[in-house]
């Protein structure tokens, strides 16, 4: 039952002289409407929707029917506008609801909002509070339902959502990687006391069992024993404790295992079993312990028996019991460990506290259909996982109070697997887990440090016709250094850390503060260059014979990946001076015919149209680094189909198809595509994978198995990586894979 | 060890099991004995046959279940009754002093021995009172003793008991029963801890699981609650306390039943719940928490049988073991708990001699023992 039951939280009341640092904590709250609040028996977590406007670069044809001159851009690129969706979640402590509720109604402009949906077993309770200082009616909402659709939405929505908790090993957070099919699942909620509730569905769920023994019980029992109070005390006193003092174990009956029947001397045979005395005192730590072990594995137990007897295997923890306690996922991952004997693994949600505000927010925002849409966890507006956890992070409880917010943006595009994934529940987008890897996750975020002054130029640089660019930037630096420094103690803060989610929160925080797209000039530069050298490389390439003609095209393909500015080596030659920075890095490197997309993939996809073959050139949807974006290949594809006939046939026959991935990222998550690029993959019986660059074919993908044929190739742009590969600063990663037949049969 | 090969074994015969908590001993008093007997038996043999049937009480802790004995019992050509005596696992050393003293280790008896004490103490045995130990499985002696009792029945009365009506407080009533198809049963032996076995046939059962929280954990966290010393004491003040000023209930969060779930409002939402609060915790009586333990272990025991058996696909629950001793709460609960959630489907039966059937094992293998050599 998710009863979690409005008990004392000790010593907290109302405290209105706190100061909320609110631009950072209730973003966006002039646009906000569709509020949701879900109120525990210490934590409230409020819910809402607001539009964020943010600048995009935007590329738009000049008319080029007109005769070219030479100076003239191809394109052209205009800042706008835009409008995008964005959710907004706020955890805090019962303590802060009244301050909170009053800067809301003082900050609320959108006056249309007539509901607060609530949930939680305090919504009661503060009813009255909210509607008086809201003006807005509570409407209660199932709570067990609302945790439940909460759950589903960031079980889908959010990769790395779900972890196995592992306190010895060397990452104690090991994130899974989200089941194309989440459901069925059981979720274990073990608020006051223990709901067992099998999901089969959407909207399709059952509560097939509970137990009374839950947290209440812990907190209860545990304040008759020690005379201590609060929760989070006593789940301190018991991390200290020693439980074989007060419980009975198997060797105190036997004097060593029962060897017969596997027990061994350690386990407990009957908790408590040694405080049936009276000669004895026992400690508040020892007694605290025995407890903490008594309830994870009597609850353990019991979802063990329901996992087996529902046959199923993909077992969540939440409730206020598990919230983030260390301790508690410790001994509840123990006891389903030894219940099952390795065969289920407890598995615990990043967003657990979410999940009913989360739920109740999206019951009251069905008429928007949020479950029509991909949404992805905003880097730059979320805490991150124990962000509020004091023995983690002084430091940032010392900034933000104990407020803790996730925030997630409404995806443009739909997202789905890429249906050529060989088996997409194995699927790992990433090559290295820096989680895991304590070495490479050092030397990433040193990277990514010594990166960040550049970075900040390039943006002053992209918008000089803003004076104020100059703060925003400064701005963006604090950001991600902070980011940077939460992650270096925290690698596990937003899941898997990985080269890809440094790009992608560096990418988040650059959007935050209105610097969309960085390299658009650049780029625009380089893509005019290359075009007026487009028909020179076709020509020389035609002029070979045939192999020295795959030869040269593969090469000219790699030689165009070296530009690459998101690679420190390739930009600090490019930045080394601002004005010639990019003649000189062509002459240093030298021998490559032009950038990328224009000068090695054209020439390439060429011979390929020529052989006969149709090819889907796919590309990012928003920009990222300098990686071409769709609506610029659109816009350079046309410009070399005017000039060549071969694209230009290719494209009116349909036999070229330019497509969007659904990405904004330098890295490429095959598991988060387009819904349009997987349909076209699908319809046109796709054979052949092509994955060019380091981002998309080594940072990601460089072990993922496809059910075709697949070329993975890109140039190594960073010593440290080429060492660690085993090879030398700008080799060449070339890997053709054929799927072996029998796995190509699934 | 070597047994002595006659066809009976020699005098005295016992059984004990030596639990966590608790030892349990059954004697067998032999009455066919003969003058000739009378006049060859040692003086130490009789004087323990006279010790232990003239008795109840045995030091400060020891007791004889006087209402469990078994009368006229023919068992290896012999007629007699049988003794259940039981005292605290903590006075063990006095026993084998006592053991020593008696010189029992001149009796040419073997000691049968089961539970984990059996393996404790084996050295103890030996090395104080001389006395080698036949040491026995406690789960394998459980069913063998429990299915003899059984066959053999309560002085012409049946074993076995269940409750009518169940779900109905009022009418809630004891019927005695005969197991005519015994098997398959889910076996659940609350002792300090609990062990639950899905037992087949006479020697084919496997241990499906059990639970720390068992009859130790009951007594253990009385005492800590209450100040209390025994289980008798912890039994008395649990009848007289009420638990839902203990316990939140599913009312006391919902206001009513919680329909969405079709759970009622009287069901315990969370054991302890209400201890959260602190004026609650201020203004609860030892009683009301002495009987919140009590109904926290035994519905949780409940529990885990009851998933056992669905998982088993056995509907039929025999709950054996001290922890029943005396405690018509937790029996009644017990049944109430089958019945209910499994919607009469599994019926929860018990037995008299609820925790003795470890012994009764020990001692059948003595007999047997000596038969085989």
């Amino acid at each position: 039952m998710a009863l979690c039951g409005v008990a004392d939280t000790g010593s907290h009341s109302m405290d209105k002289s706190i100061t909320l640092p609110p631009d950072e904590i209730f973003r966006n709250l002039e646009n906000a409407k569709r509020f949701a609040i879900d109120i525990g028996g210490s934590l409230t977590k409020l819910a809402y929707y607001s539009t964020v406007q943010h600048k995009v670069a935007k590329v738009r044809s000049f008319d080029h029917s007109a005769k070219e001159t030479d100076g003239d851009p191809l394109y052209e690129i205009s800042v706008q506008e835009e409008i995008t969706a964005r959710l907004h979640f706020i955890k805090f402590e019962n303590a802060y609801i009244e301050t909170c509720l009053d800067f809301i109604k003082d900050h609320l402009v959108n006056t249309e909002t007539k509901v607060i949906k609530a949930t939680g077993g305090g919504a009661h309770k503060f009813k009255d509070l909210i509607e008086k200082k809201l003006k807005l009616k509570v409407d209660k909402e199932d709570e067990m339902t609302c945790l439940i659709k909460g759950c589903n939405f960031v079980l889908k929505n959010i990769p790395h959502e779900a972890f196995v908790y592992a306190k010895h090993a060397d990452s104690e957070f090991r994130f899974q990687h989200t089941h194309p099919d989440i459901f069925p699942y059981l979720l274990i909620n073990i608020g006051s006391g223990v709901s067992i509730v099998k999901v089969e569905a959407e909207d399709k769920f059952e509560r097939i069992g509970g137990s009374s023994i839950g947290g209440g019980t812990f907190w209860g029992l545990g304040a008759l024993l020690t005379k201590t109070k609060r929760f989070d005390e006593l789940l301190q006193l018991a991390s200290k404790g020693q439980h074989t003092n007060v419980d009975m174990l198997v060797k105190d009956i036997y004097g060593g295992a029962y060897g017969s029947l596997g027990l061994t001397g350690d386990l407990i045979a009957s908790s408590f079993g040694k405080s049936a005395t009276t000669d004895k005192e026992f400690s508040k730590e020892d007694m605290a312990k025995s407890l903490l072990h008594m309830i994870s594995n009597d609850i353990g137990q019991l979802a063990c028996l329901y996992a087996k007897l529902h046959n199923l295997t993909r077992v969540y923890f939440g409730g206020f019991f598990i919230r983030g306690h260390p301790v508690t996922m410790h001994t509840i991952t123990y006891s389903i460990n030894f219940f099952t004997k390795g065969e289920v693994q407890a598995l615990f949600l990043r967003h657990e506290g979410y999940l009913g505000a989360i739920g109740a927010f999206l019951k009251g925002a069905e008429e928007d259909n949020p479950n029509q849409y991909s949404w992805g966890e905003n880097y730059a507006g979320s805490s991150g996982l124990m962000s509020v956890s004091p023995e983690l992070n002084p430091i940032q409880r010392a900034r933000s109070g104990t407020f803790d917010m996730l925030e997630m943006d409404r995806l443009e595009r739909q997202l789905v697997n890429l249906p050529l994934l060989q088996d997409p529940t194995s699927y790992i987008p990433d090559t290295v887990d820096l989680t895991e890897d304590a070495l490479a996750r050092e030397y990433w975020l040193y990277c990514f440090e010594e990166a960040l002054d550049g970075v900040v130029k390039r943006a002053i640089a992209s918008q000089k016709d803003q004076p104020e660019a100059v703060e925003r930037a400064e701005k963006f630096r604090q950001k991600y250094r902070h980011k940077l420094q939460t992650l270096r103690h925290q690698p596990f803060a937003y899941g898997s850390l990985t080269v890809r989610s440094l790009l992608d929160t560096r990418e988040h925080c650059l959007n935050e503060f209105n610097f969309p797209d960085p390299y658009s000039k650049i780029k625009q530069k380089e893509n005019d260059m290359a075009l007026k050298y487009y028909l020179k490389v076709v020509k020389s390439v035609e002029e070979l014979s045939w192999e020295q003609r795959q030869f040269n095209l593969v090469k000219g393909l790699l030689a165009g990946n070296v530009f690459d500015w998101g690679a420190k080596a390739v930009s600090d030659v490019l930045e080394s001076d601002p004005e010639f920075g990019f003649e000189q890095a062509k002459q240093q490197l030298q021998d490559n015919s032009g950038i990328d997309i224009i000068l090695g993939v054209f020439p390439f996809i060429r011979e390929l149209l020529i052989r006969g073959t149709e090819v889907v050139l796919a590309s990012n949807s928003a920009p990222a680094l300098n990686d071409v974006t769709n609506s610029e290949l659109q816009i350079l594809t046309e410009r070399i189909a005017a000039m060549d006939p071969v694209i230009h046939a290719a494209l009116k026959e349909d036999r070229l198809a330019l497509v969007q991935n659904g990405s904004s990222s330098p890295c490429l998550d095959l598991s988060r595509l387009d819904k349009v690029l997987a349909t076209v993959v699908r319809e046109r019986g796709t054979d052949l994978v092509i994955i060019e660059g380091m981002g998309r074919a080594i940072h990601t993908n460089y072990y993922a198995m496809l059910s075709c044929e697949s070329l993975k190739l890109a140039v190594i742009k960073n010593s440290w990586l080429a060492d660690r590969l085993g090879g030398k600063i700008f080799s060449v990663v070339f890997k053709y894979e054929v799927p072996s037949k029998a796995q190509g049969q699934h | 060890m070597k047994l002595k090969s006659s066809s009976k074994p020699a005098f005295p015969w016992f059984g004990m099991d030596i639990g966590g908590t608790l030892v349990k001993l059954v004697y067998f008093e032999p009455k066919d004995i003969t003058a000739e007997e009378e006049q060859e038996e040692v003086e130490n043999l009789k004087s323990i046959r006279w010790y232990l049937t003239s008795n109840t009480a045995y030091g400060k802790t020891g007791v004889r279940d006087v209402h469990l004995e078994l009368r006229n019992l023919t068992i290896c050509g012999r007629t007699g009754n049988l003794h259940f005596i039981r005292f605290p696992t903590a006075a063990m050393h006095k026993f084998i002093q006592m053991g020593r003293d008696k010189h029992f280790s001149s009796l040419h008896t073997t000691l049968c021995a089961t539970g984990g004490g059996a393996y404790k103490f084996e050295n103890d045995f030996r090395t104080m009172a001389d006395l080698e130990l036949l040491k026995l499985d406690e789960l394998d002696c459980l069913i063998q003793g429990l299915l003899y009792i059984d066959s053999v029945g309560f002085n012409d009365h049946p074993e076995c008991y269940f409750f009518e009506n169940p779900s109905d407080t009022q009418n809630c009533i004891k019927k005695p029963c005969c197991l005519d198809n015994l098997f398959p049963m889910l076996l659940v032996n609350i002792g300090s801890g609990v062990s639950i076995l899905a037992v087949y046939a006479k020697d084919d059962y496997k241990r499906v699981t059990g639970t720390s929280l068992g009859g130790g954990t009951f007594l253990g966290l009385c005492c800590l609650l209450t100040g209390c010393e025994t289980f008798e004491e912890a039994l008395e003040m649990a009848s007289k306390g009420d638990s839902t000023n203990v316990d939140k209930l599913v009312k006391d969060i919902y206001g009513g039943d919680y329909q969405r779930f079709g759970l009622q409002g009287s069901a315990v939402a969370s054991s302890f719940g209400h201890m959260m609060s602190k004026e609650k915790r201020e203004s609860i009586s030892k009683e009301d928490l002495a009987r919140a333990t009590l109904v926290t272990i035994t519905n949780n025991i409940g529990s885990i049988a009851r998933m056992c058996a669905v998982n088993e696909k056995i509907e039929r629950v025999v709950f054996v073991g001290n922890f029943l001793r005396i405690n018509t709460v937790s029996t009644k609960l017990l049944a109430y708990a089958m019945d209910f959630w499994s919607k009469g489907q599994l019926r929860a039966l018990f037995l008299e001699h609820e925790g003795y059937f470890g012994a009764v094992g020990a001692f059948l293998e003595l007999l047997k023992s000596s038969d085989d050599a």
